[in-house]
């Protein structure tokens, strides 16, 4: 009875003041009408692009023809692209640049980061400044005096120059955020790991590498996507087909003077942009921050 | 095991800062030594040069009579447990536990025997395939005390390693290292801030302040006769009260007279050590639990009584401390529960005075 009574006090004392859930639903209806925006954005380009590499070329050609239908699908482009020219070419020196250059890149980047992050010597934190500041020159300033450089070293119109300059814009970049890295890992881990009776390459290779994984994997990933796409290097080093990697290949194969054979550039752009989206969903998996937790309190 | 010996060790840092003042100190084979003092003693600084972590400046170190100054940790054969734990995030709790005998290419069986053995000893068999993310912070505690273990080392290290858990899980991991010592009886050097931890652990407890040592000793000896100002006032919760007076002769006997004309008999036995100082001005220092309430058949000896309004009664349940201003000086005693106290309200207190220490206030040496 008492329970009664009090509960209709209740209802004749208070009043209802705002609405915590109603405020969640506006919030997340304004979060999604941004996200939907976003996501016709960035979709955009990919879309055109595979509608019009599914276009025969008097489709692409037609002028009365709606951009956004096919109405005739063929899979020409795709079939002509990996059959003739030096498509197939392109792709597997994309490869071979980026897979040494990533190694290259980590490997130095990993040992110079561990360095500068953890053994205290004479001019390591202006180093580590200076790491930074070496990303900061632009590539279009570089490539100049690089020019001298790769010229002399006979290295012009030679894919290996490639693997040779890349490292110039990647160790910079990713030997800094892994500065930053290894410097969140507790400094006890190594102390602990020295003590059990670990060497300095022990150190690195049984517990830094592994415990910084997500931080050596988002740098892979920036190597990896800077070594893709690289454009001006190759465009400006590279000049027979035979040496091309994939983003001078297509513009400079599949585009003749004012010719531009946009099937073709459509489906090897996509192509093209593959290997990217493998990598990224797969490592992606894997690139779970917070790997730390539990080696220390916290 | 082995002995650890210490031999006017400094430690200096960039810029000229002495973090460490050239201390000896000689750690006998089987010996709990806990390293005691506020922070910047240079207590867990110590122990780093012990553990090779931190370079040494000058003087030698030695662990089983050889000096390890220039050896390397790895090769100087000690095992050291953290404050934050420092257990390998990506490694199971049997792996962490593993990890020095692996890199020491220990064969499997041995490996899998001692793990198994110290898993048993730290009541953590269960856990050996989780990772640390999985444990409580008082079974990582375990599992870095486990990796310790394994090892067999010449001697422990610990650094706070107790300052990260809760007060419950303190006292219960307190008994519990205890209990290992008492089981493997390896040397072990211990650094705390908690003088509880300090009192309860140590066959010797160290005293550290601004890099010196300032007195060494077992728990009861720096309890019951601290050679400092310092240790007088670290040791013992409630701190050691100090009221400035003066000793004066009165009659036949030596008097502590504090400012407020109080004067407070000094025990026979102690007469002749004080005599020399008589007129001058000392410190009185004396513990709350020897500063009580006069209990009715009240058999113990040298006890001086004084009047004092509390102006702060806090009952703890098994006792209640009582806070009063004598001179500006906060005054606390520890007096029974049943006794009826309240702010503001006269109280007589009795001081046990075969308890009470005198300090010269110049060198802050306990006489």
């Amino acid at each position: 009875m008492s329970a009664t009574t009090a509960d209709t006090a209740a209802q004749g004392i208070y009043q209802k003041a705002g609405s915590l859930r109603g405020e969640r639903r506006r919030v997340l209806i304004w979060a999604y009408i941004a996200l939907a925006f976003f996501v016709v954005f960035f979709l955009f380009p990919p879309v055109y692009m595979l509608i019009t590499s599914l276009k025969s070329s008097a489709e692409i050609a037609d002028l009365n023809g709606n951009p956004w239908l096919v109405t005739d699908p063929t899979l020409q482009h795709y079939r002509e692209l990996l059959t003739e020219g030096n498509y197939l070419l392109h792709f597997r020196n994309s490869i071979i640049v980026t897979v040494a250059v990533v190694a290259i890149t980590m490997v130095i980047s990993i040992l110079a980061a561990f360095s500068l992050s953890r053994m205290r010597f004479w001019g390591s934190s202006v180093l580590a400044t200076g790491v930074f500041l070496t990303y900061l020159v632009p590539e279009t300033l570089l490539f100049i005096p690089l020019f001298q450089i790769i010229g002399g070293l006979g290295l012009y119109n030679n894919l290996w120059a490639m693997i040779l300059i890349y490292p110039t814009l990647t160790v910079p970049f990713c030997t800094w955020i892994m500065i930053g890295y290894f410097s969140s890992i507790p400094k006890e881990l190594d102390e602990a790991a020295l003590i059990d009776g670990a060497n300095h390459f022990q150190m690195l290779w049984k517990i830094f590498i592994p415990v910084a994984l997500p931080g050596i994997l988002a740098a892979t990933i920036f190597a990896f996507t800077v070594s893709w796409g690289q454009f001006l290097y190759p465009m400006a080093f590279l000049v027979s087909s035979e040496q091309m990697v994939l983003t001078t290949g297509i513009v400079s194969d599949l585009i003749r003077g004012d010719t531009f054979q946009w099937g073709k550039i459509m489906a090897g752009a996509l192509l093209a942009a593959l290997p990217p989206l493998l990598v990224y969903a797969f490592l992606m998996d894997y690139y779970i921050a917070g790997l730390t937790a539990g080696a220390t309190k916290g | 095991m082995a002995q650890v010996t210490l031999r006017k060790i400094v430690k200096e840092y960039e810029g000229g800062v002495q973090a460490v003042k050239g201390i000896d100190l000689d750690i006998a084979d089987h010996e709990f030594v806990v390293l005691v003092g506020p922070s910047g003693c240079g207590k867990s600084t110590t122990l780093r040069m012990i553990a090779g972590l931190e370079e040494i400046t000058g003087g030698d170190i030695a662990i089983g009579g050889t000096v390890v100054n220039d050896i390397p940790p790895r090769d100087r054969d000690i095992a050291m447990v953290f404050q934050n734990y420092a257990l390998y995030p990506h490694m199971t709790v049997f792996e962490n536990m593993a990890f020095g005998l692996t890199l020491r290419k220990f064969p499997k069986e041995e490996i899998k025997r001692r793990v198994d053995n110290a898993a048993r000893i730290l009541d953590i068999a269960p856990l050996l395939e989780r990772k640390p993310k999985a444990l409580s912070g008082g079974q990582r505690q375990r599992v870095a005390m486990g990796r310790a273990i394994v090892r067999d080392p010449k001697v422990f290290l610990f650094d706070e390693p107790l300052s990260n858990l809760d007060a419950k899980l303190r006292v219960q991991m307190r008994t519990e290292i205890t209990k290992v010592h008492q089981t493997v009886k390896t040397t072990t050097v211990y650094v705390t801030h908690d003088q509880v931890e300090a009192m309860t652990l140590a066959d010797r407890v160290v005293v550290m302040n601004h890099g010196i040592i300032e007195q060494v000793g077992p728990p009861q000896e720096l309890y019951h006769h601290p050679a400092t100002k310092f240790v007088a006032g670290f040791i013992g919760s409630p701190a050691m009260n100090f009221i400035p007076a003066r000793l004066v002769n009165g009659g036949a006997a030596l008097n502590v007279e504090l400012a407020d004309g109080i004067r407070l008999p000094v025990p026979e036995d102690r007469a002749a050590r004080y005599a020399p100082h008589a007129g001058r001005d000392v410190l009185f220092g004396i513990r709350p639990e020897h500063l009580t309430e006069l209990r009715p058949n009240d058999h113990r000896q040298h006890l001086a009584t004084f009047q004092a309004a509390p102006e702060v009664v806090e009952p703890m349940g098994m006792e209640t401390l009582l806070h009063f201003w004598m001179q500006g000086n906060e005054i606390c005693a520890r007096v029974d529960p049943s006794t009826p106290a309240a702010p503001g309200v006269q109280q007589t207190l009795a001081a046990d005075m075969s308890q009470m220490h005198i300090i010269d206030p110049q060198t802050d040496k306990v006489l």
